[in-house]
């Protein structure tokens, strides 16, 4: 694969992933050889409290220390204020528990690199192999699909998925705004209504290889209603945006 | 219903006016932003108000049609007190979004520190050998 004078980073929200994160790092940086990509891992240590930031501090990556705990959301919009203002072309977004296996990397780069794409997501459900997640988180993921297709008009099979691959103009829409809590879903709202092309990949993930769901059942409602909310709200406020200005962003493709 | 008392009346004039000094010490000391205080304020006024013009309740809810003037007082309090409290989760939002900005910007600066530092170090570590040959 091409794509060594794009400048990459892989950003890795942590938070209590002493176990899984050496191994997560080691196997980006692994991948990074072997394809020879122009690549920087980024750790974002969300205010772990185990020991998750004395082991990230020996290996071989930069990392973001988070003063105050701001949840999966805040910690990836850090890591996206990183790569918008240290001009980087290409942010990755992989979990920090060993979901996403490294080697899955160039599937989820290529579509960029080739300008094919802004926005790649990393797709469990577009073949059904690897780890298809729980029946109770599927059939929330259907009701996303539903809900997103109603709303951009365009089905993702996998929105929850947090194995991402963001352009520069994809970047500079983050760094402006990014979902606090549960990201996901309501960020593609967010893409699909800034007109950027989003494209699945079908990629196998494992199951996590330590630490804790941050969804538990107690939480899964309330998840539920704050995507729903959040998503219906992102996409009222892009929507009057678009008619009162025209655009919904400054960012243009060479920014 | 029967007018106010006199005792009762000079009662809640001073409790109000005691309110009102209190809320003054508290922006005073610097332990109130003002912002916070127009509303209480607002309730002092409204509580003097009614303690010196006694009919005053009597009348607003005969002109509106309440049967039973004291519910009045409930009506508009828990308005103002729900008002107030949808208030303060703006406030609070926008301090969440503050503290976002912050922690992002601490972050940032904390490891730019530590890469000056770690630079600083390697060019202190490198200065003898240069000396010594």
């Amino acid at each position: 694969m091409g794509g060594t004078d794009f400048r990459v980073l892989i950003v890795v929200p942590c938070y209590n992933e002493e176990e899984a994160i050496a191994t997560v790092v080691a196997e980006i940086n692994y991948i990074k050889h072997q394809y020879g990509l122009n690549l920087d891992v980024l750790v974002v240590n969300d205010q772990s409290t185990d020991n998750s930031l004395a082991v990230i501090q020996k290996l071989d990556c930069l990392y973001l220390n988070l003063p105050v705990n701001l949840g999966i959301g805040g910690a990836m919009h850090a890591g996206y204020k990183y790569a918008f203002r240290y001009g980087y072309d290409v942010a990755v977004q992989m979990d920090g528990d060993g979901q996403h296996p490294a080697e899955e990397l160039p599937k989820v780069l290529q579509p960029i690199f080739e300008g094919r794409a802004d926005v790649v997501i990393g797709s469990r459900f577009l073949e059904r192999t690897g780890f298809q997640s729980t029946y109770v988180r599927r059939l929330g993921i259907t009701y996303f699909r539903w809900l997103n297709q109603s709303l951009i008009g365009k089905a993702i099979h996998d929105s929850t998925s947090g194995f991402r691959a963001f352009n520069r103009r994809t970047i500079c829409i983050t760094n402006a705004y990014y979902p606090d809590e549960y990201p996901e879903p309501e960020s593609i709202v967010q893409f699909g209504l800034h007109k950027l092309r989003i494209l699945e990949v079908p990629v196998i993930m494992r199951e996590r290889q330590g630490g804790t769901s941050s969804i538990t059942l107690a939480k899964s409602i309330y998840y539920m209603f704050k995507v729903t909310m959040g998503t219906l709200f992102v996409y009222i406020r892009l929507q009057n945006k678009q008619r009162n200005y025209g655009v919904v962003t400054d960012c243009y493709s060479d920014t | 219903m029967e007018s106010l008392p006199i005792v009762i009346q000079i009662l809640s004039l001073s409790g109000a006016l005691g309110f009102m000094y209190f809320i003054a010490r508290l922006i005073i000391k610097g332990k109130l932003r003002e912002e916070y205080s127009f509303i209480w304020i607002a309730c002092t006024i409204i509580l003097i108000v009614f303690s010196i013009w006694r009919k005053g309740l009597e009348q607003i809810s005969l002109a509106l049609g309440v049967f039973y003037p004291p519910s009045l007082i409930f009506l508009a309090a828990i308005f103002a007190i729900i008002i107030f409290l949808v208030h303060l989760s703006v406030v609070n939002s926008k301090m969440q979004q503050s503290v976002k900005e912050l922690t992002h910007e601490i972050a940032f600066l904390k490891k730019e520190l530590a890469q000056l530092r770690e630079h600083d170090k390697l060019e202190s570590l490198g200065t003898p050998l240069v000396t010594e040959s």
